[in-house]
């Protein structure tokens, strides 16, 4: 079993660790790169067909040499097998077009996986549409909001549930022919139910600890001319989306005003009890009311 | 048989009893599971914390894992005393050759860094016969089909079978009550200890016990310091800390309705100890434990078809006066029931490991020591209350107290003699009366001052590492009524009376005028000893695995 993840490194917009300017831009220098949040159900739906299946897990992502961190955590998650970043300055500026046509690109270098792993939306964009994007170039079976996995191996079949219009009150299972193009759900939950799975996952992390330190031994770094895309397609250029400005999200007007009081202050305390008299006098009146019937 | 998951050896609990036994069935060849419910190997385990290797044992901790007492132990333990006392009168007598009977050596641990770092080893072992050992996995209960048993079930992983399961899962063990082996009725039949892990450099402990970096000392306390409570206390020297405890019989604690962590306190802030704690006490863990009384409880046949019981789930505790010995039976236990199975199954008659193994504890002495003969023939006697009062009157009679002075160039020699220790009744006599008027008669006044003030229960418990399974307590109470129950509030080491954030609690419930005592329990602070099993009328189950308290010393 070959299994490719696909990744993206995001700000890391946790408190504390995100930087705005003073116009509400993003300060990217200021604000580390982290794996995007919900690529972690992706790697978690691979690792467990892994440690079930066996195989090589190999992770991938589009992006500036300094995603190879992120790459290197993508690796401690899933325990990968090798990582592949493609850059390349022609790729910068691209919308979820350009990326799925170069994404796709990319994994057609690796052979042919009989499953590829997405997240659900990245955390800047929040789009959701490169990894159905990438599937559309790839032409697989898609199977998105995944929550759960069982993949038949002798039948060449996955099932899955999956949730219906991303509601969790609505799953139904789906099953569809490898390879097949997945996108785990922030729901999904790995499940190891026999000791032989888990020790397995106990050995794939001990290896892994190792193979992690020199993660770079495993990192094969590409451009366009090397995943054979024409930079007309890729990048800026490729891209049909057009950002024309980016408006911060005004926040919403105080409505309230408050006065200030010192509670030694006798008096003034004394018309804050009044107010709130009167204010919970007519409430009390109208509960009264309503407790009447 | 059913489709489950299949090991030909299981073993429940990753102590030094389940180590011994995977080591053993891994020396053999045989495909070993371990599994273990703590987040880690001693996470979930509290010992007083001296392990011995008796040298008339047929398997010692360090045979089986070379390089144990360097790696994974305290310190080796060469002065032991006994101190008797009397309100601030001590008469101290030198135990050092009772501690050194039978015993190749000693050392104080600490059973977080002991049993994970023998966690390593037996998963680096067991994994080579293709098995392993997995932690954060709860074994609840045994498997069975057309009424013998296959297996276990789990909360965590699908039933498991096996053609021999080791239950090493501790005092509390629920295969042991799964297979009706054990029961949690009596509380004669149990101590309950607490301890305090303390903060100490390297150079004050050399400077107030006047020990090498090769040498430690062991101090246990009797007498008048503990409300009459049949028990004692202990010190040990650890490499920067010390472990310092109390253990109780779980009777006596009941009957005198005391509050344990005070009991401690009691050892903590007598002027005997300003010596060694000095002005600067720090306290970094406080714990408990349920300790079996293998003279009441260590089962002559703990074997049930497939599954065989050893350590503490097995009773095989030995608590006979000054003389506490446990994790040196479960490691001797554990390697005898292991091997016994490799033998059986040689024989082709792997049916029969569990008498072999019963067998084989006689045999090699285990029982006799968990089970002295005398004791179980002085028993009927010297356990009666008519003669323990007797006793107890004459002791402290004029009489009594010109003999014991008579006696003082000898005391000390009897307290070292190994068969009289054995013989020791489970009577206020020699936890307390004897110690007192002994100390009364020939003790000498301590002039130091405590200035010790230890934690209270709510820093304690606030001090401690807890996963709680939120929704999902893993004990509920059966009967809430105070008569049932109530014994709980104060016993329970994570409990008092007047304390709101224990364990157990009292609630008085009016109703139509009437008014009714009840107890109510919430299980976040419990440390998971097991004493409201024994006193309180509950449904008791350990937390899934991973969940509940973590000891970070242990």
């Amino acid at each position: 079993m070959h299994m490719v993840v696909l990744t993206k490194g995001v700000p890391d917009f946790r408190e504390g660790q995100v930087s705005f300017d003073e116009d509400g831009h993003l300060e990217r220098g200021k604000t580390p790169t982290v794996m995007n949040p919900n690529d972690r159900f992706a790697l978690q739906a691979a690792l467990q067909t892994r440690v079930r299946h066996g195989g090589r897990v190999s992770v991938m992502s589009m992006g500036p040499p300094g995603y190879k961190e992120v790459l290197r955590e993508a690796m401690e998650t899933v325990y990968a097998d090798d990582l592949h970043l493609i850059s390349d300055r022609e790729m910068a500026a691209a919308d979820t077009w350009a990326t799925a046509i170069t994404l796709s690109a990319g994994i057609e270098t690796l052979g042919e996986p009989d499953v590829v792993f997405a997240g659900f939306k990245t955390a800047d964009g929040e789009t959701g549409h490169t990894g159905p994007q990438t599937n559309w170039c790839l032409d697989m079976p898609l199977v998105t909001h995944v929550i759960s996995l069982d993949i038949d191996e002798d039948a060449g079949t996955l099932r899955a549930k999956r949730l219906v219009e991303g509601d969790i009150e609505e799953i139904e299972t789906v099953e569809t022919e490898l390879p097949a193009f997945v996108v785990a759900d922030p729901e999904f939950e790995p499940s190891y139910r026999t000791a032989g799975e888990r020790l397995t996952l106990k050995d794939l992390r001990e290896e892994t600890q190792a193979h992690a330190e020199n993660y770079e031994e495993h990192l094969t770094v590409r451009d366009h001319a090397d995943i054979n895309v024409d930079p007309d397609y890729i990048g800026l250029d490729g891209s049909p989306t057009i950002v024309s400005s980016v408006d911060p999200i005004p926040k919403a007007p105080a409505e309230r005003e408050a006065t200030m009081v010192d509670p030694d202050d006798t008096g003034a305390m004394q018309d804050v009890l009044t107010a709130m008299q009167s204010a919970v006098g007519d409430d009390a009146g109208d509960a009264a009311a309503a407790g009447g019937d | 048989m059913s489709d489950y998951e299949h090991y030909e050896a299981l073993v429940v609990g990753a102590g030094p009893g389940g180590a011994a036994a995977a080591a053993t069935f891994a020396n053999y060849g045989i495909e070993t599971l371990v599994l273990e419910r703590g987040v880690e190997a001693g996470s979930k385990n509290v010992s007083g914390g001296l392990i011995y290797a008796e040298e008339s044992a047929p398997y010692t901790i360090d045979d089986l894992f070379p390089g144990f007492r360097e790696a994974a132990a305290e310190r080796p333990i060469t002065k032991y005393r006994i101190h008797n006392i009397a309100g601030d009168k001590v008469e101290s007598f030198d135990l050092t050759d009772l501690h050194e009977h039978d015993t190749e050596w000693s050392d104080s641990v600490l059973r977080r860094k002991m049993d994970s770092w023998l966690e390593d080893r037996v998963h680096e072992r067991t994994r080579e016969t293709g098995g392993g050992l997995l932690t954060g996995v709860h074994v609840n209960g045994l498997l069975r089909e057309e009424g013998r048993i296959v297996g276990v079930t789990l909360d965590e992983l699908d039933p498991i079978t096996a053609d021999i399961i080791v239950a090493a899962d501790g005092v509390n063990s629920e295969l042991a009550r799964d297979a009706g082996l054990m029961d949690w009725d009596e509380p004669d039949e149990w101590f309950q200890g607490v301890k305090a892990v303390v903060d100490m450099p390297e150079d004050a402990i050399a400077d107030r016990f006047d020990v090498a970096e090769d040498e430690g000392a062991a101090h246990l306390f009797s007498g008048d310091l503990f409300e009459g409570v049949r028990g004692g206390g202990f010190l040990y020297t650890n490499r920067d800390t010390l472990s310092l405890g109390t253990v109780f019989h779980l009777d006596s604690l009941v009957a005198e309705e005391a509050e344990p962590h005070e009991l401690l306190d009691g050892l903590l802030t007598h002027p005997l100890l300003a010596q060694w704690l000095g002005d600067d006490y720090t306290e970094l863990e406080y714990s408990a434990k349920l300790v079996p009384d293998s003279k009441k409880v260590a089962l002559r046949e703990p074997h049930f078809g497939r599954l065989l019981l050893v350590g503490d789930a097995a009773g095989q505790m030995q608590a006979q006066g000054p003389i506490i010995k446990g994790m040196n039976h479960a490691v001797t236990a554990g390697a005898l029931a292991a091997e016994s199975y490799a033998q059986a199954k040689s024989r082709n008659e792997p049916e029969k490991a569990g008498t072999r193994y019963a067998r084989k504890l006689r045999s090699e002495g285990v029982m006799k020591k968990l089970r002295p003969r005398g004791y179980e023939l002085l028993r009927g006697v010297a356990e009666d209350d008519g003669v323990t009062n007797v006793v107890d009157t004459v002791l402290t009679s004029a009489v009594g107290r010109a003999g014991i002075r008579a006696l003082s160039g000898r005391l000390e020699r009897l307290y070292n003699v190994p068969t009289l220790s054995a013989l020791m009744p489970d009577t206020r006599t020699p936890y307390v009366t004897l110690p007192t008027v002994i100390a009364e008669e020939l003790g000498t006044r301590v002039r130091d001052k405590s200035s010790v003030t230890p934690p209270d229960l709510e820093a304690r418990i606030g001090e401690l590492t807890y996963d709680t399974d939120i929704g999902n307590p893993h004990i509920t109470l059966r009967d809430e009524s105070y008569e049932a129950s109530g014994a709980a509030v104060a016993a329970c080491p994570v409990s008092a009376v007047d304390f709101g954030g224990g364990c157990y609690r009292e609630e008085v419930v009016r109703t139509n005028g009437s008014e009714e005592r009840v107890v109510s329990l919430d299980t976040q602070p419990c440390v998971e000893c097991g004493t409201c099993a024994v006193v309180a009328d509950t449904e008791w189950t350990h937390p899934r695995g991973d969940k509940g308290v973590e000891f970070k010393w242990g």
